[in-house]
């Protein structure tokens, strides 16, 4: 059994409490007519370089990634890493496509890339479409979030579901009175923590490991690179395709997108593409943890028999840092992971809510909704959305959220001709880009499900050659043919169509 | 303006295929060695093509000037 370790859960509260302040104070930062909803779920787009770069580190790098990366490096090895070079090449798309996407934003008044999408191709189907991608790719990934609250919890010796509901109680609260400001200054508490909890263990515990090259003794030679044989070989195309389509569908994730349009000027998205790659490098660092779990040896240890139990591998980074940390660090170290799950939660949370309202609710349901209004609506969404999440893994169905949010990659690629092709062109036909959305869909979701939705690899076989391809990847090119072969067809019948954006709006 | 189209194609964009090659031609470094200091080839090399890539990304930056 864990014990209740006092220091440690002391630190641990104290620092939630101190965000919790943050948080509620947020709404009076550079003051805004909250009842606007640029202003609550974008923060009015006025977030400077600096800003930006803690939100979107709070966004991106959430407390699932730092606790199921190191999980999986524990488990699987080499694959595990596909982290890494996939969190660099998603700076190139940030960089190359996301300024524009922020000028047409700001031109047209645009909150999600769903009002964007509505905006170019005239479309409300298709709209709709991308909005509801966005929704329930969105909303396992905050499930997941309360995963990694939950595995820390447990770490400091906390049982019972309580703790879970009053963090997300309060995460609500706040998330519902300072909108998207809340994470924003909140990010900055938990860069921070992250920062001193990840150089910390970084320096501290392969020293007293005995070296690098003492942790990685420990792992298996087989899991230590990918399958070595040329070009059949299952291990290294796949990997290469996982961080490409990962690396893809990143920044069509609402959360990702409301990170992107809150900022105040494209210029701010350009130095941010540049800045934000020391995250990635934290998470390689990060990712290292599952192998110094292994080198101390964690899983043989009876204290930590329970945790592994009930977490499995997701268990590997708080058991090492409960090993090698003195208990305050203990508490910081938890403490920045329970944060870095609220702020993404709080932003997710929000990104769903800006979608439901902008191209649910005032789109189909009440065209002629105040903005007042509009902005009430999307609130109690958010309320709505965390609640839902928290039921969700209150009731057991982790392993469904995981699932879902696997998934949820799949799904959320799709959104790609429409939202990052139409950044360039408006060649692409609504119903062709619809019907390709479809086809992605569900070949996307077929492949998943061969593997009973535990693998997102689905091996291809072309020309007597086996290829193992990430699903999102090889879908997503279904999707694009399907998209650009009935777009020819269909632009030949020369149907009118209605595009409100000019091409100035994207410079 | 100088004629060009604002966030226009510009040469210098080329070199942001370099990133795509250097993180994904994994055969390349799906090796141990040389290790850095007891890591091995395939976890610096990665770790490394992260810097590379924003390092890239700032050369672009800087070429694009202000617009």
């Amino acid at each position: 059994m864990d014990k209740l370790d006092p220091v440690a859960l002391g630190v641990f509260v104290a620092l939630f409490l101190f965000v919790t302040v943050v948080g509620f104070f947020a709404g009076r930062w550079r003051r805004g007519d909250l009842t606007q909803l640029t202003e609550w779920g974008l923060g009015g787009r006025r977030f400077g370089s600096v800003v930006t770069w803690f939100l979107l580190g709070g966004d991106l790098y959430t407390a699932y990634t730092f606790v199921a990366v190191p999980a999986l490096m524990f488990g699987a090895g080499a694959v595990g890493f596909f982290a890494v070079p996939y969190a660099a090449i998603a700076y190139v798309f940030m960089f190359l496509a996301f300024p524009r996407f922020w000028s047409v934003a700001k031109a047209k008044g645009y909150v999600t890339g769903a009002d964007f999408v509505r905006g170019r191709f005239g479309s409300r189907s298709l709209a709709l479409a991308v909005a509801v991608t966005g929704i329930v790719a969105t909303m396992p990934y905050i499930a997941l979030q309360l995963v990694g609250m939950e595995v820390v919890l447990a770490g400091l010796g906390i049982h019972g579901e309580w703790p879970l509901i009053i963090a997300f109680v309060i995460l609500a609260a706040y998330t519902y009175a300072s909108g998207l400001r809340a994470p924003a200054m909140i990010a900055v508490v938990k860069d921070f923590l992250i920062y001193a909890t990840v150089i910390a263990a970084i320096v501290i515990i392969p020293a007293e490991l005995g070296g690098f090259a003492k942790v990685f003794s420990a792992v298996a030679t087989a899991k230590l690179t990918l399958p070595a044989d040329a070009f059949s070989n299952p291990g290294q195309f796949s990997y290469a395709t996982l961080a490409l389509g990962s690396a893809m569908a990143l920044f069509l994730y609402p959360h990702a997108a409301t990170g992107v349009l809150s900022s105040s000027s494209r210029h701010v998205i350009k130095r941010n593409a540049v800045a934000l790659p020391a995250y990635s490098i934290v998470l390689g660092l990060v990712a290292l943890l599952g192998f110094m779990a292994l080198a101390a040896g964690v899983k043989a240890m009876p204290q930590y028999a329970d945790g592994f139990a009930r977490f499995g591998n997701n268990y590997a980074v708080p058991a090492l840092f409960l090993q090698m940390f003195p208990s305050w660090f203990v508490g910081i170290a938890f403490a920045a992971i329970a944060i870095g799950a609220l702020v993404p939660a709080a932003i997710m949370s929000i990104a769903c809510a800006n979608l439901f309202t902008r191209n649910v609710y005032r789109e189909f349901l009440r065209p002629d909704c105040t903005p007042a209004r509009e902005s009430q609506v999307a609130k109690i969404v958010s309320l709505v959305v965390k609640g839902g999440a928290l039921v969700f893994i209150l009731e057991g169905q982790t392993t469904t959220a995981i699932e879902l949010q696997l998934l949820g990659g799949i799904w959320i690629i799709q959104t790609l001709p429409a939202v990052l092709l139409g950044l360039y062109t408006r060649w692409l036909h609504p119903r062709a880009l619809l019907i390709g959305w479809i086809a992605g869909i569900g070949s996307g979701t077929w492949m998943a499900a061969q593997s009973g939705f535990k693998a997102s690899v689905y091996v291809l076989h072309i020309g007597g050659v086996a290829l193992p391809c990430y699903a999102a990847l090889s879908s997503l090119i279904l999707n694009l043919i399907v998209s650009y072969g009935l777009s020819a067809v269909l632009n030949a019948t020369g149907t009118k169509r209605n595009d409100a954006t000019l091409s100035e709006d994207y410079a | 303006m100088d004629g060009r189209q604002k966030g226009g194609f510009r040469l210098v964009h080329l070199l942001l295929i370099v990133p795509f090659v250097g993180c994904l031609w994994v055969p390349f470094y799906n090796r141990t060695l040389p290790a850095l200091d007891g890591i091995p080839f395939f976890y610096w090399y990665q770790i490394v093509w992260v810097a590379l890539t924003a390092l890239i990304l700032f050369v672009v930056y800087l070429a694009e000037g202000r617009e």
